[in-house]
This record gives C-alpha cells, sequence and structure tokens, in this order.
C-alpha cells in the first residue's frame, strides 16, 4: 500500500482532484458507452421483430382480402 | 449556367495517348476558368481579406505583424484553397463531364492529375504570386518572403492534392462545404506546420534546406498517392448516383 | 486458411463465434482493468518526480494507445473492405469509430488534466497533445462522412478510402516525438526496448491495457452484431434469431 489512510488515499497530496476527475471521466464515458451500446442492440433486435411483426400483419390482410376479393367475383359472377 | 460557357470535352478515345489526354483535360478547364473570371478571383479577394482582418482583429504592430505574419499568411492560403475546392468537380459532376472522364480509356488518376494541375494553376500560384505584396504589409523581411513564397509554392500542391481527394469524397452530398473542412484540415496540419516553421527558422537566421526537403517530400507522397485515392473516391462517389 | 477467411466474411458466422467470445471478453476486460488500475491507483509506489499525479498514466496511456491502434485497426480493416469487399470489416469500420472517438477524448482529457500538476497548464501545444487532436478530428470525419452517404455500400467505401488517407497521420504521430522535442515526455512503450519504469509501475499499466483492449473487443462485437442485425435483417436466420430471443 503506498498510502498511509484512506483520506491520504484521497486527497494524494494535493494531486487528488486531478487524478479522480480523470477517472471519473473515464469510468463516466466507458460506462455511457457500455449502456448505449447494449441499448441500441436491443433496439435494433425490438426494430427487426416489429417489422416483421407488421410484414406478418400485412400478410394475413393481404391474404384476407384475396380471400375476399375471390368470394365476390364468385357472387359477381352467379349474378 | 450558361451552356457556351463550357466547350464539352473531346477525347478521340482510341488515338489519344494518356499525356495528350492529360492536356486536353488541363487546357479545358483553364478555358472554362477564364470564361469565369468572378470563380478565379473569389479565392483571391478571401485570401487577401482574411490577411486584412489580423491586424484590424489583433494589433497592427509591426512586432507582432512580423513575428505572426507567415502563419496568418498561410492559414489565410489554406482557407482559400478550401474554399476553391469545391469548384475542383462539381460544375463536372453537375453536367455530367465528370461521368465521361471515368469512362475515358485513359487512366483516370491522371485525368485528376490534370483537373488538379489545373485547379493549381488557377488558385494556389496566383496566391503564391500575391504573396510577396502581402508580405510587405505584414512586416516581414525580404529573406522571410522569400523563403515563404518558396513554401507556398511548394506547399500550395499539396493542399490543392488533398484537398481533391476531400474534394472527390464529398461530390454530391448535401452538406458538403462543411464535410470537407471537417475531412481535410486535419490532413492539412502537416503541411501548415513545416511551411511556417521554415518561414520561422529562416527568420532566425537558420538554414532552411532541409525543412524544404521535408516539405518536398511531402509534395512527392501527395503526388504520387493523392490521384490515386481521388480517382478511388470519384467512382464511389458517382456510383452513388 | 482460406476457408477460414471466407467464414470470417460471413456475418451468421461472426455473430455465432462474437456471441461466445463476448462474456469472456468482458469478464477479463473488467477483472484486467479492474487489477490494473486498483493496483497502480493504491499499491504502485510514488513518483519520485511528479508526485501521486502520476497516476493518470493508468488511464491516459491504456486509451491514447487504444485510440491509436483502433484506428489502425480501421485501416486495415479498410483495405480489406476495398479489396475483397468484405461485409465483415465494413461493418467494424462502422461500428469501431465511435468507440475509437471517446478514447481519443478520453486520452487528451486525461492527457490535460495530468498536465495542471505536471506542467502548470492545461493544455500545451507539443507534438503528441496536437497529434491526438488531430487522430480526435479524423475520427469525427469518418463518422461525419459514414452519416452523411446514404447508399450503404458507397458510404463504406468511401469512409475506407478517407480512412486509408487518414492513416497516412499515424506514423507522425508516432514519430512526432523525435521531430519536436517539446515538454512531453518520450513514449512509455518501446516494442525494442526494456520500459524504464520499475517493474511495480509498469505491470500494472500493463494489465490496464490489456483489460482495455478486452474490454474494446466487447464493445466491437456488441456493436458489431447491432449493426449486422439491422443490415441483415430480411435473411432468414435473423428472423429465427430475432423471434427465438422472444420465446
Amino acid at each position: 500500500m503506498a498510502f498511509d489512510s484512506f483520506s491520504a488515499f484521497m486527497v494524494m497530496e494535493g494531486h487528488g482532484p486531478y487524478v479522480w476527475s480523470c477517472y471519473a471521466a473515464f469510468f463516466l464515458l466507458m460506462i455511457g458507452l457500455m449502456v448505449w451500446s447494449l441499448r441500441r442492440r436491443k433496439a435494433a433486435i425490438e426494430a427487426c421483430r416489429r417489422g416483421y411483426e407488421f410484414q406478418a400483419g400485412r400478410n394475413d390482410q393481404q391474404a384476407a382480402s384475396a380471400s375476399a376479393a375471390s368470394f365476390n367475383r364468385v357472387k359477381v359472377s352467379q349474378d | 449556367m450558361n451552356a457556351d460557357c463550357r466547350p464539352a470535352l473531346t477525347l478521340r478515345q482510341d488515338t489519344v495517348g494518356a499525356l495528350a489526354a492529360m492536356q486536353a483535360v488541363f487546357a479545358r478547364d483553364m478555358k472554362v476558368a477564364f470564361r469565369q473570371r468572378q470563380d478565379l478571383l473569389n479565392p483571391l479577394l478571401f485570401f487577401v481579406m482574411v490577411v486584412t482582418l489580423f491586424p484590424l482583429g489583433v494589433s497592427p504592430e509591426v512586432s507582432f505583424l512580423r513575428e505572426a505574419g507567415a502563419g496568418i499568411l498561410w492559414v489565410a492560403a489554406l482557407l482559400s484553397v478550401l474554399l476553391s475546392l469545391d469548384h475542383l468537380f462539381r460544375h463536372d459532376f453537375d453536367d455530367g463531364t465528370l461521368e465521361q472522364l471515368v469512362l475515358q480509356p485513359q487512366p483516370l488518376f491522371l485525368l485528376v492529375l490534370a483537373k488538379t494541375a489545373a485547379h493549381w494553376v488557377l488558385t494556389g500560384l496566383p496566391l503564391v504570386v500575391l504573396t510577396p505584396v502581402l508580405g510587405v504589409m505584414v512586416h516581414l523581411d525580404g529573406n522571410s518572403i522569400g523563403v515563404l513564397c518558396l513554401t507556398l509554392l511548394i506547399g500550395t500542391p499539396v493542399l490543392s492534392l488533398i484537398g481533391s481527394i476531400g474534394a472527390a469524397l464529398t461530390l454530391g452530398l448535401r452538406s458538403a462545404g462543411v464535410l470537407l473542412s471537417l475531412l481535410i484540415i486535419p490532413l492539412y496540419i502537416p503541411v501548415l506546420i513545416f511551411g511556417t516553421g521554415t518561414v520561422a527558422s529562416a527568420a532566425e537566421g537558420a538554414p532552411v534546406g532541409a525543412y524544404l526537403a521535408l516539405m518536398g517530400a511531402f509534395l512527392v507522397l501527395a503526388l504520387t498517392l493523392a490521384p490515386f485515392a481521388s480517382a478511388a473516391a470519384l467512382r464511389i462517389s458517382l456510383s452513388n448516383g | 486458411m482460406w476457408q477460414f477467411f471466407h467464414k470470417l466474411g460471413s456475418p451468421k458466422w461472426f455473430f455465432g463465434i462474437s456471441a461466445r467470445l463476448m462474456p469472456w471478453l468482458l469478464a477479463g476486460g473488467i477483472l484486467l482493468l479492474m487489477a490494473g488500475i486498483v493496483w497502480g491507483l493504491a499499491f504502485a509506489p510514488k513518483d519520485y518526480l511528479q508526485g501521486n499525479s502520476y497516476r493518470i498514466i493508468f488511464i491516459h496511456v491504456p486509451t491514447a494507445f487504444l485510440a491509436q491502434s483502433v484506428y489502425v485497426m480501421m485501416a486495415v480493416a479498410a483495405v480489406v473492405t476495398l479489396v475483397w469487399r468484405m461485409k465483415l470489416a465494413d461493418v467494424f469500420v462502422k461500428s469501431v469509430a465511435p468507440v475509437g472517438l471517446v478514447l481519443t477524448f478520453l486520452s487528451l482529457f486525461t492527457g490535460a488534466v495530468w498536465g495542471k500538476p505536471t506542467w502548470g497548464t492545461w493544455w500545451v501545444w507539443d507534438a503528441r497533445l496536437t497529434s491526438m487532436l488531430i487522430l480526435l478530428f479524423l475520427y469525427g470525419g469518418v463518422i461525419a462522412l459514414d452519416r452523411a452517404i446514404n447508399d450503404e455500400k458507397s458510404a463504406a467505401r468511401a469512409v475506407s478510402v478517407l480512412v486509408l488517407v487518414g492513416v497516412v497521420n499515424i506514423p507522425i504521430i508516432q514519430y512526432s516525438v523525435e521531430w519536436w522535442n517539446t515538454l512531453h515526455q518520450p513514449s512509455t512503450f518501446k516494442l525494442t526496448e526494456k520500459p524504464s519504469m520499475p517493474a511495480e509501475m509498469w505491470v500494472p499499466l500493463l494489465l490496464s491495457v490489456l483489460g482495455l483492449y478486452l474490454l474494446f473487443g466487447w464493445l466491437a462485437c456488441l456493436r458489431m452484431q447491432t449493426e449486422i442485425l439491422l443490415r441483415e435483417q430480411r435473411t432468414r436466420w435473423v428472423k429465427d434469431y430475432v423471434l427465438a430471443g422472444r420465446g
């Protein structure tokens, strides 16, 4: 241990503010970067899923309208 | 823009060699420039005005101007080259000449080199010619002015060459102007440092041969690499559609 | 060898292998970084010249080191993009550039704060600080150009050209210490010589450099995965992956 006490460790013979502000900036930015990247990934997965669901919904609708159309045509031909 | 302002580029494909093609591109760019003299004058006016701002904005004292003069002139020259870069490919891009250039059988990097050479003759060289006048106005001594002109003579082609890469990369983009300066200024810094450093050491009476040799090395490096990079960038920008 | 090379180009293969690697990278990175920092902060001896302020070195050097080597990695990836048109290489450049920007900023910030007690000013226009600043601009330019071009393929190739042009700057950074003799101390790590620091100082430094490398690897994998998911969302395997993640 290079320091006698915890308070000496915090003060670092007057250099404390410099050292600790550097480490604070480092941890803040690195953790921020990690969290941001994780959330971006989550958001990307979410966007993909919504895309697939939208696609699936549209396919259903198309299928429904296609069957409706054929039904109509049958009706017209009967008329 | 007036159509007859811009002569078509005519290269007979199978018969014209690379050197002749370069000459044709160079001659055409000169002709276009002299038909639109305003574009020629703009960078020069900008250069003079920026230099004028420094004595007004900082201090008209002889000692300050003598010390900072070379730096002021170099920065002003750098900025006015930057200002003119937007025109390097823009008009040719807009009217389709550039597509023709890319389709020529001659190697594109040679044609780009010819265009860059024309750009330097039209902007860099006039700046060098104007420098002694402005140098006297910022109280540089004769020896310093000579060295300054020499550094600008070697340095401005480097500015044009590096700039052509940036101009080619940002071609057709919406915020091209701002982007261009963001991309190019970092690459200009070494040239600027050595350009002004040479004049500073000349003012102290030190020999400048080594500095000039180093700047010459920059020029050779830029001459050999930049045309390839801007040719590649041009192809990318044109395929961007 | 060639098979490996082709596999490396396949986003699906990368996705699988990176998913297996990432926990190790994260755990190893945090462990080494923490070990290096705690050792450096609390146990390493005081520097006889600079006192305790030198303890900033345990984050300053790793960030500066990594900021430069990330750019070199991007340059290698840029060559691969231009020559072989490998998808992953361009995904790498795009995903990693913001990380490089943050690391460069951190090294500049810690350098400036370190300069205050050591040199008496926040900022000194010395060669290495200046070239780190230029590196920051280069990263900014890469990100801005990538954002400005809409077409994915052109963006990838244009950015590659820019990165390659900018890599000319890296040797200038490396040798600037010899070019201009200024206030800054000479490079801490030299590959050919033994470091001039005592072991109690350079071992924790080495640990934190390695730790940050691993952490960078984790970040790169994570961000590349994100990019791949977005680009390949029309493929079968991404659909399977996304829909499987729900259940």
